[in-house]
């Protein structure tokens, strides 16, 4: 059996063109999709049924043992914390959130940890954004900073940017410009046809040195600012100028490193103000496929797109004090609940500590690092492999995954609707 | 079946002609019936005012570009929080609440019904997936064709057939309700951060006017049989001077559809400026609504500003960035490929500045003004000119001159040099007010032939039992009891079920999503449109295929079919 059309799981490219073949329920040809989307696609590492861990001894359990004793650690919980959701779909994020809300928890996905800054600056300045077949169809210069996207988002350029053509252009890899910012030479800056060498930390002042060149103030810049000379800046504002449409993609370079939101906050401003001169969006290179998601779905449900804690009955969000890493590394979490993630991978080790110290449940198709910490392993199918539902792509389209084979275990909405029944239904409120 | 006899109602039934008459309204099954056995549980509504559920017929409350203005603004989250509390939800946000924010205080204010003003097609499913968070209304959606990349190619080659077709292949695929034409033209000329001065400039690229597009699309309209009517955001909005704009473009309209106008022109306050920039800005409500009496087939809505905290968003991108620079606060901007834009920003009207001012009274004149009352119908167009919260203070200015007067007074000094208002006597009544809320909006989206907006049998049951009896109220002086009454009902009746008793919500819930699937004739399905297809998959960044929205999206949904005649 060929599938055509489908949405890869891998990336907030959302790539929704894959070919995927199946045969005896095992999917043995993937076409279209870069190593990173068919590695998902081809990987049968997963596990098996649910598992517990007793005294330090793991035995495989029966759904029914896995789910209700997840019921009874989030009830017994003062202050537990529901976290991850980037890789599953939006039905089973709003979900979580209903879990959250019922029995007053915090709820975190993994944009704390990724473009949370960026939301930051986006709360402070907006976002002048787009979708990406407007940036394919129009743009003619394209910077992409402190992101590498030929390594992070491998279609990336072929389906949105340097190597899409579009309406507006026929040749799109000599027509389009393409700068890139980064503290190395990655593979992406290879073919840009300027780039910036930034010193460590150093965005900020860069960023700081072009928007002053496009609101004219090119006498106060030094010979060298972050390591990029004058004559190169004066080029690069010039050529955002010139642009009849710009696009400003970033990635963690802009939002992990010093400066963190303040970064992006001056990247949006540049962007802001280059649409006094001629057309310039900015699009933050979004990770997980469905990382957006998370956000729109807390959004039209809380108010927030993420860190949201509902321990006084509303909603409250005050990032630095309601995100994950927050709430871990103070001591604060007593249970935690982990969908379709991998913190122990990704936080800092004071955030891990806590966590190796409190009942952990993680519902994931596969095992990671964070297995090791957890109580609970209850293994899901995979959204976009074999179960279905929505996504956001990284500038917001939304978008239907597909299940191409046929689901041995439940989905995430299925064990996250029979925990929030159980809940429900301990809370009497059922 | 469920069986519920509402007794002793005092009901204002416009589309039925019943002004105030005392009554009992018998309900089976979710609608409306000549009678119910004995031991159907009752209400007693005592004589209190009773009408049909409320319809907002442009409104902001779910999608894309509304999520953003949620996401971009925590502080506005803060400013409406309320806590989990029986069957309802947590809730954050005045001007944008939450999904569940907007469907509880809508459904505490008596309405049932409400139209989401823009949705991009590209980003339907989006829209649909909040529709179902918004438990307590039925809800459909506005689909924005200003800027349609094939649209606006058959429209060049004069191809109407075409336009329809393409029309009738969207709608049916993004499960879209009517046609919007937000700035049309303007939209895609901000694709290059261009914009068109009004109705005869020219889409860049395109070569079209937004004139042609404007009538090529209510000429469509018409042939795909819709139940509503091209809903026109028009060019030039909030610009001074373009009052002129707006009569040249209604002037552009043909009467075309016997039962219901032919355009919906929204928020026509932000349309109505004279002047020639602002320090002169004034009102020309009035030659605006003369042309509306003069012309049966245009319905307007107010778009009424109040003074306030809002936000407001709109898919006229150009417009918002132009406003981003007057108030240098933050700024958002969303471009759909082939399709449309948006922008938002957050503002604040103020009875200091005058600008404001002028505003605040063209909404007001507008109403009063034009003559037929089915002809200008009230919105705040939520939240650009006010959040719907607002709607009770307005409909007590609209009744009362004593009200007016007094809000008048406290106005920015020169309001009276600009503007018209004090000189209208006009104070409209009860059955105006029915018209404005919930009558007029049915029979101007076409939604009263599947039993919206009126309670005759068959109709579905929705109702609004307010606490105030008009026979011991004078709306005029009692302005106050009038804001009160119109803020929360006794009960709001959905769908034959009690959903909110004096401003509490009793149920979850769960809303229809209205559609209409226009049926074309065989060589017009865009499916199998070779142009069409190659130009899809060409220039779209997503697959033809995964673009239709699924029904899994619309679980419970009323589609209304159509016969194109082409």
């Amino acid at each position: 059996m060929i599938y055509h059309d489908v949405l890869c799981p891998f990336c907030a490219c959302l790539c929704d063109d894959i070919v995927v073949e199946v045969e005896d329920g095992r999917i043995v040809k993937v076409d279209n999709a870069c190593d990173l989307g068919t590695h998902k696609f081809m990987s049968d590492e997963k596990l098996r049924s649910p598992m517990r861990r007793e005294r330090g001894v793991w035995r495989e359990v029966g759904m029914e043992e896995a789910i209700s004793r997840t019921v009874e650690i989030l009830l017994d919980a003062d202050r537990p914390l529901l976290y991850g959701w980037s890789s599953t779909h939006v039905e089973a994020q709003g979900l979580g959130i209903r879990i959250a809300e019922v029995i007053g928890g915090v709820i975190d996905s993994t944009t704390s940890i990724c473009h949370g800054p960026s939301i930051l600056a986006i709360q402070e300045v907006g976002h002048p954004g787009s979708t990406l077949g407007q940036i394919k169809n129009r743009a003619d210069l394209v910077v992409y900073w402190g992101c590498n996207p030929i390594e992070a988002h491998p279609r990336h350029l072929s389906r949105y940017t340097t190597y899409a053509d579009g309406f507006f252009l026929n040749k799109a890899f000599r027509e389009r410009k393409l700068i890139v910012a980064d503290t190395r030479r990655t593979q992406s800056a290879r073919i840009a046809d300027e780039f910036l060498l930034v010193k460590h930390d150093a965005d900020y002042a860069i960023l700081g040195a072009i928007r002053a060149i496009v609101r004219g103030q090119t006498d106060m810049i030094p010979p060298s600012v972050g390591g990029v000379p004058k004559q190169q800046l004066l080029r690069v504002a010039e050529m955002c100028k010139k642009a009849k449409y710009g696009v400003f993609f970033f990635g963690m370079g802009l939002t992990q490193t010093a400066g963190k939101y303040k970064n992006v906050r001056n990247a949006i401003e540049l962007v802001i103000e280059l649409n006094r001169h001629t057309k310039f969006t900015l699009t933050p290179m979004r990770g997980h496929f469905n990382v957006y998601g998370f956000n729109e779905v807390c959004t039209w449900m809380t108010g927030y797109p993420y860190a949201v804690d509902y321990s006084r009955g509303l909603a409250f969000y005050n990032p630095g004090e309601t995100t994950a890493v927050d709430i871990l590394a103070r001591g604060e979490c007593d249970a935690c609940l982990v969908v379709a993630s991998d913190p122990a991978a990704h936080m800092p080790k004071k955030a891990v500590a806590h966590l190796s110290t409190i009942p952990v449940v993680q519902i994931d198709p596969q095992i990671n690092l964070t297995s090791a910490f957890c109580e609970l392993l209850i293994p899901v199918a995979t959204t976009g492999i074999d179960a279905e539902g929505s996504a956001y792509r990284m500038d917001g389209v939304p978008l239907r995954m597909k299940a191409v084979l046929k689901n041995v275990h439940p989905t995430d909405t299925d064990v996250l609707g029979e925990i929030y029944r159980r809940i429900r239904g301990a809370k009497g409120c059922g | 079946m469920a069986e519920l006899l509402v007794k002793n109602a005092c009901v204002i039934d416009p589309l039925q002609g019943i002004e105030g008459d005392i009554m009992d309204i018998a309900i089976r099954d979710g609608r409306i019936v000549e009678s119910v056995r004995n031991g159907a549980e009752v209400i007693d509504a005592q004589g209190f005012l009773t009408m049909p559920g409320g319809i907002d017929s442009h409104t902001h409350i779910c999608g894309t570009k509304v999520n953003f203005g949620r996401y971009m603004s925590p502080e506005d989250m803060r400013a409406g929080r309320t806590v989990k509390r029986g069957k309802m939800h947590a809730t954050s946000g005045y001007s944008v609440p939450t999904t569940y924010g907007n469907s509880y205080r809508y459904s505490v204010m008596g309405y049932t019904t409400v139209l989401e003003g823009a949705m991009a097609p590209l980003e339907a499913r989006h829209t649909h997936e909040e529709f179902s968070a918004t438990p307590l209304q039925d809800t459909m959606a506005n689909t924005l064709f200003d800027g349609n990349w094939p649209v606006m190619e058959a429209v060049k080659e004069g191809d109407l057939k075409r336009v329809a077709a393409i029309v009738a292949w969207i709608l049916e695929a993004v499960k879209g309700f009517a046609i919007k034409l937000t700035n049309p033209g303007g939209t895609e000329a901000w694709g290059w951060g261009k914009n068109v001065e009004c109705i005869r400039d020219t889409v860049p690229y395109f070569g079209v006017t937004p004139a042609e597009i404007i009538l090529s699309l209510v000429k469509a309209n018409e042939m795909l049989r819709l139940p509503h009517s091209v809903h026109l955001h028009c060019n030039r909005l909030g610009i001074p001077g373009n009052y002129s704009c707006t009569i040249g473009t209604f002037d552009l309209i043909p009467d075309l559809n016997r039962n219901r106008q032919s355009l919906y022109a929204t928020h026509v306050q932000f349309h109505s400026y004279g002047g020639s920039s602002w320090p002169d800005i004034n009102s020309k409500a009035e030659p605006v609504a003369y042309a509306v009496n003069r012309k049966p087939q245009i319905v307007i809505d107010m778009g009424q500003m109040m003074f306030g905290k809002t936000t407001t968003m709109t898919a006229d991108g150009p417009m918002e960035f132009n406003l981003y620079r007057l108030y240098h606060n933050k700024w958002s901007n969303h471009d759909v490929e082939l399709e449309t834009t948006s922008g938002i920003i957050p503002v604040l009207y103020r009875r200091k500045n005058l600008v404001n001012c002028v505003m605040w009274s063209i909404g007001l004149e507008l109403a009063l003004l034009v003559k037929n009352p089915w002809q200008c119908l009230l919105s705040t167009d939520n939240p650009n000119g006010a959040p719907f919260v607002k709607y009770p203070e307005i409909i007590a200015l609209l009744m009362s001159r004593p009200y007016r007067e007094k809000e008048f007074a406290t106005l920015h000094p020169h309001t009276g040099s600009r503007v018209l208002l004090p000189s209208i006597d006009r104070e409209l009544d009860w059955n105006e007010i029915a018209v404005m809320t919930r009558a007029g909006q049915s029979r101007a989206l076409g939604i009263d032939r599947i039993g919206k907006g009126h309670l005759r049998a068959g109709a579905e049951a929705d109702i609004a039992i307010y606490p105030l009896r008009i026979g011991d109220t004078d709306p005029s002086r009692e302005y106050e009891k009038v804001i009160g009454a119109f803020r929360k009902t006794m009960w709001t009746i959905k769908r034959g079920r009690v959903v909110a008793r004096d401003g509490e919500i009793l149920v979850e819930g769960k809303n229809a999503t209205i559609w209409v699937r226009p049926t074309v004739p065989e060589p017009y399905r865009m499916e199998q449109d070779p142009d069409f297809v190659r130009n899809f998959e060409r220039y779209y960044t997503v697959r033809m295929s995964n673009y239709p929205v699924q029904h899994h999206y619309i679980p419970r949904n009323i589609c209304i079919e159509t016969e194109a005649v082409l």
